[in-house]
């Protein structure tokens, strides 16, 4: 009779968690909005000059038809409205840069900075991972200090410049791999193949993972460090358990999940990272959208960017909370806080 | 074995006589202790620790200030166009290289450099400000205040910074507002954090709550009781902030939304080379953004050690530490 109340209890427990990530994610995605709306009105990006450019031959009456169009006389606060109201309805606007719905050109561009982000989130979270174990293994000893000491520094270098470093050494000093765009210049899109593609994402990853390693090689080795000094391995040593063993079955075992949960807590950081590469690049995702949104003044393309970003982070965290509960039973007894 | 005997002993000659460290030498003596507790941030043996630390941060100090000072006293004037000297490799005469017009790289990194420096330096007074404030009035005054300032924090969060401060910087027009402003936004968050913890266990500490009992004020706990406790944290956390406003200052400056390309700040030194990375100039872009990372590096050795100094440094706070460095994200 125990197991069924237990349950019932649990499927409660579940569906309060639910509903109240449902609330934040709702009341975040509300107030984004509410800023990014105050922010971009408060900027003296004039809708109406980003729209027609510096074309000479539309005069100040045509302005104001355009602005009148567009109901950009009435009040900010009624506009609010009206734009919020119609993003909830799936219309987000039309890119004034790429001449093209805003949710159109954030999808295919997502896509491919979700490509770029992935590969180096995986690379990132494995080499941290395994730099961590071996620095946590040899705590105080010569590997320890020189990863720490390139943790450190990696740590204090922008992505950008990491990518311009790459692009000095392998692309122009060694020749060996492109320094830009994610597809070969003058192909037709259809006869790109996929090694090409390949070929261009490798450098632009590569600088994306070098800035996510620092972070998960660090807390692994403090991880590392804790068990290494805990008892259980004092007595496997005693048992005269090899490193490898050890490493393996207590080492990993500790230090894997929570490494886990912290690379599904960077996805804000992953993210950032990536305007930067993308920039430095020219790779035509997110991040490059974002930027030139911003200096051309693309307000409906800058705000469906901040939302899609928000989710993103918003999904990362999310995950990371969930395994959180399975790390740590504790968590869900506590009843999801 | 106190301190003083072990110190003694570390001496090297005592430490080239004993071959290893599991060498345990079975005669009693001192010589068997110190071989056995080795400590593990035993280094060059010059100097103790506590020797070593405050050297360390005041030697990075000062090249800290020479550099900003140096820097703030080089004037457009002394960068002159040498057209006949584009583009030279670094050499003795020019240890930075020259640009496109023949201007010393190596002063125009300095220049750049401190400019740049300044820039981190307000954003870091006025981020460690807004997180002093709202770090020890949120749990000091609880209820509604502490759960506004959490959700701001969490709602700061939620947005890739990078994006926060480009959005930031656009509504407040670019320059040097925009980027103060939009680094301040993002960066105070991580150190309201860590203030708010801490403030919140000593919320229970005896003396603060025998202080609320004889009816002393909230404002007066917090000005009178609370601020001088969280000062170290403070210091320290305010010299880790510097490096993290620092970089994202020069990087939206790269981006173009930061400081204007007039200005020579370090970012703008550095997208102007992108333009030549692709023809060879690699000395444009290599040092000055060494000199970047230097500094960053400098300044987060400063930090770390001031908390060595001050603040009880176990494992749990170090963990905690590196946790918000992370969140503290782009």
């Amino acid at each position: 009779m125990i197991f069924p109340q237990k349950q019932v209890m649990e499927s409660r427990k579940t569906g309060k968690f639910i509903l109240r990530k449902a609330v934040r994610f709702v009341t975040l995605l509300i107030f984004l909005c509410i800023l990014t709306f105050t922010l971009l009105e408060l900027s003296p990006i004039d809708p109406v000059t980003a729209y027609v450019g510096a074309d000479p031959s539309i005069g100040a009456e045509q302005r104001e038809l355009i602005a009148q169009h567009w109901g950009l006389d009435k009040p900010p606060v009624e506009r609010f409205f009206a734009w919020f109201s119609s993003i909830a309805r799936g219309d987000w606007g039309t890119s004034m840069i790429y001449r093209r719905p805003v949710l159109e050109v954030v999808g295919t561009r997502f896509l491919t900075s979700l490509a770029l982000m992935m590969t180096a989130w995986v690379l990132s979270g494995l080499l941290g991972f395994w730099l961590g174990i071996a620095a946590g293994t040899h705590e105080g000893k010569p590997a320890d200090r020189l990863i720490r000491l390139i943790a450190n520094v990696l740590n204090s270098t922008p992505t950008f410049w990491i990518g311009m470093l790459l692009i000095m050494i392998f692309a122009v000093g060694l020749g060996w791999l492109p320094s830009a765009l994610s597809v070969p210049i003058g192909v037709a899109q259809a006869e790109v193949t996929f090694s090409e593609r390949i070929r261009h994402l490798i450098l632009p990853a590569l600088a994306l993972s070098i800035t996510g390693i620092p972070g998960i090689c660090l807390h692994t080795r403090e991880k590392t460090c804790e068990v290494m000094n805990s008892d259980y391995v004092l007595f496997a040593r005693a048992r005269g358990e090899s490193r490898s063993s050890i490493v393996r079955r207590h080492v990993c075992r500790n230090a894997l999940l929570p490494a886990l949960t912290l690379q599904f807590l960077s996805f804000s950081e992953l993210f950032g990272g990536s305007v930067f590469v993308e920039q430095v690049f020219s790779y035509p995702g997110m991040g490059q959208a974002a930027v030139q949104a911003g200096l051309k003044g693309d307000a409906p393309l800058l705000m469906g960017i901040v939302i899609i970003s928000m989710i993103f982070v918003f999904s990362g965290n999310l995950i990371a909370d969930l395994l959180y509960q399975v790390v740590d039973p504790r968590m869900k007894e506590a009843g999801y806080e | 074995m106190n301190k003083e005997n072990r110190s003694v002993h570390f001496s090297p000659e005592t430490r080239s006589v004993q071959p290893g460290p599991k060498t345990r030498s079975v005669q009693p003596g001192p010589e068997t202790i110190t071989v056995k507790s080795r400590p593990k941030a035993s280094g060059t043996g010059f100097g103790g620790i506590r020797v070593r630390t405050i050297g360390c941060i005041l030697l990075f100090t000062t090249v800290f200030i020479s550099i900003l000072v140096i820097g703030s006293r080089i004037v457009e004037d002394d960068l002159l166009v040498d057209l006949n000297n584009i583009f030279t490799a670094p050499s003795l005469q020019h240890f930075f290289g020259t640009d496109w017009v023949g201007r010393d790289m190596l002063q125009r990194t300095l220049k750049g450099m401190s400019i740049s420096m300044q820039v981190g330096l307000i954003s870091t007074v006025l981020s460690v400000v807004i997180a002093m404030f709202f770090g020890v009035m949120a749990p000091v005054f609880g209820g509604v205040p502490d759960h506004l300032v959490s959700w701001l924090i969490d709602f700061v969060m939620s947005v890739p910074h990078t994006i926060l401060i480009i959005l930031i910087s656009l509504a407040c027009g670019g320059g040097l507002r925009g980027v103060v402003a939009g680094v301040v936004c993002t960066h105070w968050t991580s150190l309201t954090r860590v203030i708010r913890a801490e403030v919140l266990q000593l919320k229970n500490m005896e003396y603060v709550q025998i202080a609320e009992k004889l009816g002393r004020s909230r404002w007066y706990i917090a000005v009178h009781h609370m601020f001088p406790a969280i000062l170290p944290q403070l210091a320290v956390g305010a010299v880790l902030l510097f490096p993290h406003a620092i970089l994202h200052e020069a990087s939206i400056t790269f981006l173009g939304f930061g400081l204007p390309a007039h200005e020579p700040a370090i970012g703008v030194i550095l997208s102007e080379s992108m333009k030549y990375l692709t023809v060879g100039k690699w000395w444009l872009a290599l040092f000055p953004g060494i000199s970047l990372v230097a500094v960053t590096v400098m300044v987060e050795a400063i930090g770390k050690n001031l908390e060595k100094l001050i603040t009880r440094s176990d494992r749990e706070r170090r963990q905690e530490w590196i946790r918000c460095m992370i969140l503290k994200s782009s």
